[in-house]
């Protein structure tokens, strides 16, 4: 995979191929598989995306019971339109909420880049082709551009929050979705680039603080925010706005950061939320073997 | 790396490390035994014992032994399965020493009477390492087929397995020896790039000084 938004976006300017075909290309490579062959891999990671969506169950809670059926509740506001948001980032913020917490009961879900994260691209995707009707090929190509953007950030810094922080799990899936995003718009190489620049840059160093050790909270609701700030930082680049810091250095800051942050907030259920006095009763009162 | 390092994998949640390591865990332990599980006894060590109820670690880690998929959605439901398959298990903590913190024993006996102990760690995105078999130590995978022979310590094993590997034309990706002492025990592990044919591991466990051979397909025949 590329390890640099540079590399991708020479390569877009000398070939004249798409950010998402050259992503592909490389797969193809990598895997010996025909472009047909990569693409369809892809789109079945998209479909079971649809069908985690679908699948979701208001009716569960995970063991801990901590998380569960809050998704009927964002929908239930968003069908009565109480909602400041409006219908569509409601339907983003329902569908990342869902699909955080059938991943915390134990349902099938895609990782990307982890389970943690698991809400944030299939939110923003899923929603975009549910309101604005854009073709499920074309929503393919965009998960094709996120998963370049993801090996980017794999190799320049990290997609684990043991390693980087939360900024490595939702921060990560919350860039790969901006870059997705900006591609959907009719952004080039650059404008992608800087979409996941600018969605990365609101997220450094945040922590990896799960209250218990579990993936639950803060995780589930926090894919809410990797999917707004995804929209938003797609439609400043698509605007014209710009990192004033370049792409690939922002994600080498994301590096340092993650380097620099303490163990205790990168997933060790030490610090943060998981060290108030709430959320160690929580850890206390939980089952063991 | 490829893309579907990155979107992917396909699993039942909540954690890669905790459930879907957990899952594979299971499935691997099952192939090493070579026979569907009648009985299990399963220790937990570090942060699986400690959040592994609220993870489903429990639950992937049975999924596995019946041969479960980490994308299988009856991974929640496992324990109903293992009942109605008359597997017995039980489950307890142990403290395994200066290990992974995602660690697990397994003590296994299949529907043929067959043993094996086995310590693996999940070891991040669900990848896993098996760590120890049948007290012995070992570092693999579990992504290859993966020849483990126990062996009485004596010059000339290495040389029969290697040369029979060369005659069927497979490719030896990583070897690893170990022993308990000089003379006593000893283990060699393998990883391999092809299959090996079921006639092979069976001319090499009825050599002299073989003790047991365990072999790691890809394919799930059990």
């Amino acid at each position: 995979m590329y390890q640099s938004f540079q590399e991708i976006i020479n390569i877009e300017k000398t070939s004249g191929k798409s950010f998402w075909e050259i992503v592909r290309d490389d797969d193809c490579k990598e895997m010996e598989l025909t472009a047909q062959e990569a693409f369809q891999r892809m789109k079945e990671m998209y479909e079971a995306m649809q069908n985690a969506d679908a699948s979701y169950d208001p009716a569960l809670s995970s063991a801990s019971g901590l998380v569960g059926r809050d998704g009927a509740k964002i929908a239930a506001a968003r069908e009565k339109d109480t909602l400041l948001c409006g219908p569509f980032l409601g339907l983003v913020m329902e569908k990342a909420i869902k699909m955080g917490e059938s991943n915390a009961c134990m349902k099938r879900i895609v990782a990307a880049p982890t389970a943690g994260s698991c809400g944030v691209l299939p939110a923003v995707f899923l929603s975009l082709e549910e309101a604005k009707g854009y073709p499920e090929e074309e929503m393919v190509k965009a998960l094709y551009v996120s998963a370049g953007i993801g090996g980017i950030i794999a190799q320049r810094a990290s997609v684990s929050g043991a390693a980087g922080g939360c900024q490595a799990e939702i921060g990560a899936a919350s860039a790969m979705a901006a870059g997705g995003v900006a591609y959907l718009l009719g952004g080039d190489g650059d404008t992608i680039a800087h979409a996941a620049a600018l969605a990365m840059k609101n997220l450094l160093g945040l922590a990896c603080d799960p209250v218990a050790g579990l993936v639950e909270v803060p995780c589930v609701k926090r894919n809410v925010i990797g999917a707004v700030n995804a929209l938003t930082s797609a439609d400043l680049s698509n605007a014209g706005i710009r990192s004033k810091i370049p792409p690939d250095e922002v994600f080498d800051a994301m590096r340092s950061v993650g380097r620099m942050l303490p163990e205790d907030l990168k997933e060790t259920g030490k610090g943060g939320l998981a060290a108030t006095p709430t959320g160690i009763a929580f850890r206390d009162n939980l089952k063991t073997f | 790396m490829n893309s579907f390092d990155i979107i992917g994998p396909v699993m039942v949640g909540p954690s890669s490390s905790h459930t879907a390591g957990a899952a594979k865990i299971g499935n691997i332990s099952r192939k090493l035994l070579g026979t569907p599980v009648q009985n299990a006894d399963i220790f937990f060590h570090g942060s699986f014992l400690a959040t592994g109820k609220g993870h489903g670690t429990d639950k992937a880690l049975i999924a596995g032994l019946l041969g479960f998929a980490v994308d299988d959605p009856r991974i929640a439901d496992s324990f109903r399965y293992a009942e109605e398959t008359g597997m017995q298990y039980r489950m307890s903590g142990i403290d395994l020493g200066e290990v992974h913190p995602n660690s697990v024993k397994l003590l296994l006996t299949g529907t043929d009477g067959r043993k094996i102990e086995i310590v693996a760690a999940s070891v991040g995105g669900g990848a896993i390492q098996v760590t120890e078999i049948d007290g012995l130590p070992a570092n693999f995978s579990g992504d290859y087929p993966t020849l483990v022979v126990n062996n009485v310590d004596q010059p000339g094993h290495v040389t029969e397995i290697t040369s029979m590997l060369s005659h069927k034309s497979i490719n030896i990706a990583t070897m690893q020896l170990y022993r308990s002492g000089k003379g006593g025990n000893a283990v060699i592990v393998l990883e391999c790039d092809q299959e090996v044919p079921d006639t092979a591991i069976r001319w090499l466990a009825h050599l002299e000084g073989i003790l047991k051979v365990t072999y790691l397909g890809l394919k799930d025949n059990i």
